[in-house]
């Protein structure tokens, strides 16, 4: 935080300029709670193990009152030596790959389409009138009801899955893209324009990056719609010799195997955590850069 | 009230308002003698029909090159809109508005610093719009820097910066398009009267400096009387030029010394009176 030496020398306006800078900058207090990795990962990481342990105790003590037989609500102690049976079998770990593709082929499809999309509805005016709000009809229409008609015209297929996780995706992303662009601060735009910035250098370099942000959150949500859509496909869409977690899920469902269906449902949660932290570390290393992260807690 | 000031613009104003990009194209125009902005009789209308605002009535300014104009007047007497129409954002409806060609940039009364980039960035991409190639780029950025004393803070985003220092780069960011005037929208409205009278002291600096032509709005007498070899007094709704004062004070200036006091004096008894006038 120190001021040039030197500058300050040439006159007094100068030196006073240099020292009131010197005191807006005193450092703010609460900083360095962010700073120092393994302190910053120790903080987030205790309430999500209380969180965990929580869960477990509530889940033990339903269990312990006897409500349902064991057979049909098992315990704690009964899943997990279970999860742990079936992580170390290479079914799991097949079925959580071809799950994993499609979710990652679906939503990278789901991108494209709607960087598109959203591209072109917030640039061409009548376009916005024929199609915006129809984007908006999409992302609130429940995927499943998509199953159907997908069914019919794909067959049991991967294509089938896919265009459903495409139509639960694409309308968020789009619409976060469209959101972001809408929300580019005017003054920033007046600054840009007199600075000569025009056309494609004024996406490029300004509007683009102003809607980062909400992009960002688009494509979170866009996330979340893509592996629901995904989940549910897996359980309606049974393609004969692929084993996927929604594959699992259904035959535990159809066994009556409660263990192992609790286990599988552990996977899936646990894994749209690890995709929802991803997101989560991209929009804060946004929100930090632009200093609309500066508290810790908020 | 609004129907008498629609009837007061005149069929016979029908001049296409100039576009201001035609006329950068002659930048070689530029001559000593001709004046740097020059408005003549300069209608701007928002909206249509019944809801449409006159926002400025026949304004007809001149101000000569390297002449620091400071307008003054209540809110809603068209300042902005005039430095909008000077700088090429929006078109006048009726009338002509000139710089003979020169390079005009704006500075806001927020810095309107892009808070993904750092201080060294947001004034490289003026450059980079303008063209300049990158490693000139590099060397340039660092004197501007130097120019508004921010050396050392190059890497620090706008959010880092106090209030003052973001208002420099945006300064900077304003050098940056080498421009030969310089439209300021109450760029120091937002800060204390600390870091403003500093900042005054550099503006004067850098206008001798560079030999800027310098159009300022404010609403604060005393910073008008400060800065400005001259200041335009505007009515308000519609804004018309309703007097001129020109400062006869010896540089440098002080805004807190009797000359410029008595002259902020002088000028607000000419807001209150226009104010009293619409009054009855």
């Amino acid at each position: 935080m120190s001021a040039e030496p030197g500058t300050a020398e040439s006159s007094s306006a100068l030196a006073s300029l240099a020292g009131l800078d010197r005191l807006e900058l005193a450092p703010q207090p609460g900083r360095d709670f962010l700073r120092g990795g393994s302190v910053k990962v120790l903080n987030g990481v205790w309430p999500k193990v209380l969180a965990v342990v929580i869960v477990l105790a509530v889940w033990q003590l339903v269990y312990l009152s006897g409500y349902k037989s064991a057979s049909i609500f098992p315990g704690p102690a009964t899943v997990i030596p279970n999860l742990w049976h079936e992580l170390n079998h290479a079914l799991l770990w097949s079925a959580i790959g071809t799950t994993l593709r499609r979710a990652v082929i679906g939503f990278a499809m789901a991108v494209v389409i709607g960087v598109v999309v959203g591209a072109l509805v917030s640039r061409i005016k009548p376009l916005r009138a024929a199609v915006g709000s129809m984007i908006t009809g999409l992302q609130t229409m429940p995927s499943i009801a998509w199953f159907p008609f997908a069914i019919i015209f794909f067959g049991d297929t991967t294509a089938a899955i896919l265009f459903v996780i495409v139509l639960g995706a694409a309308p968020s992303i789009a619409n976060g893209l469209i959101a972001g662009v809408d929300y580019t601060p005017p003054l920033l735009l007046r600054a840009g324009r007199t600075m000569g910035l025009h056309g494609i250098s004024l996406y490029r370099h300004l509007i683009l990056p102003a809607s980062l942000p909400t992009f960002v959150a688009g494509l979170k949500q866009g996330w979340a719609f893509a592996w629901r859509s995904l989940m549910a496909g897996e359980l309606l869409v049974i393609i004969a010799g692929q084993a996927s977690i929604g594959v699992l899920l259904s035959n535990d469902q159809d066994q009556a195997d409660m263990s192992s269906a609790i286990s599988v449902m552990i996977v899936i949660l646990v894994l749209g955590i690890v995709v929802d932290a991803l997101f989560g570390q991209a929009d804060l290393a946004i929100r930090k850069r632009r200093g609309l992260a500066g508290i810790p807690g908020v | 009230m609004s129907v008498t000031q629609r009837g007061v613009v005149s069929p016979e104003a029908t001049g296409a308002a100039q576009s201001p990009a035609g006329a950068r194209s002659s930048a070689s125009v530029r001559g000593a003698g001709s004046p740097a902005i020059e408005l003549t009789d300069v209608v701007k209308i928002y909206g249509k029909g019944r809801t449409s605002v006159l926002a400025l009535d026949r304004v007809s300014l001149t101000v000569a090159e390297g002449e620091f104009v400071c307008l003054i007047g209540a809110s809603g007497c068209g300042k902005s809109t005039m430095l909008s129409l000077v700088a090429g954002l929006d078109a006048a409806t009726s009338g002509e508005v000139g710089t003979g060609g020169r390079r005009v940039t704006l500075m806001f009364q927020e810095p309107a610093l892009f808070p993904w980039l750092t201080a060294s960035r947001n004034i490289e991409l003026a450059l980079r719009a303008k063209g300049v190639a990158k490693q000139e780029r590099r060397a340039r950025t660092a004197e501007l820097l130097e120019t508004v004393h921010l050396t050392g803070f190059g890497d620090k985003r706008p959010h880092e910066l106090s209030g003052g220092m973001r208002q420099r780069v945006a300064m900077a960011r304003a050098l940056a398009q080498d421009a030969d005037v310089l439209l300021m929208d109450e760029p120091f409205g937002a800060l204390d009267a600390m870091t403003r009278d500093l900042l005054h002291e550099e503006l004067d600096r850098l206008c001798a400096e560079r030999a800027l032509t310098v159009l300022f709005v404010t609403h604060n007498v005393r910073e008008a009387a400060r800065l400005g070899d001259r200041v335009v007094v505007l009515s308000s709704r519609p804004g018309r030029v309703i007097e001129e004062v020109k400062v006869e004070v010896a540089h440098p200036r002080r805004i807190d010394s009797p000359e410029i006091a008595e002259v902020g004096a002088h000028l607000t008894d000419l807001l209150r009176k226009e104010m009293a006038a619409h009054v009855r």
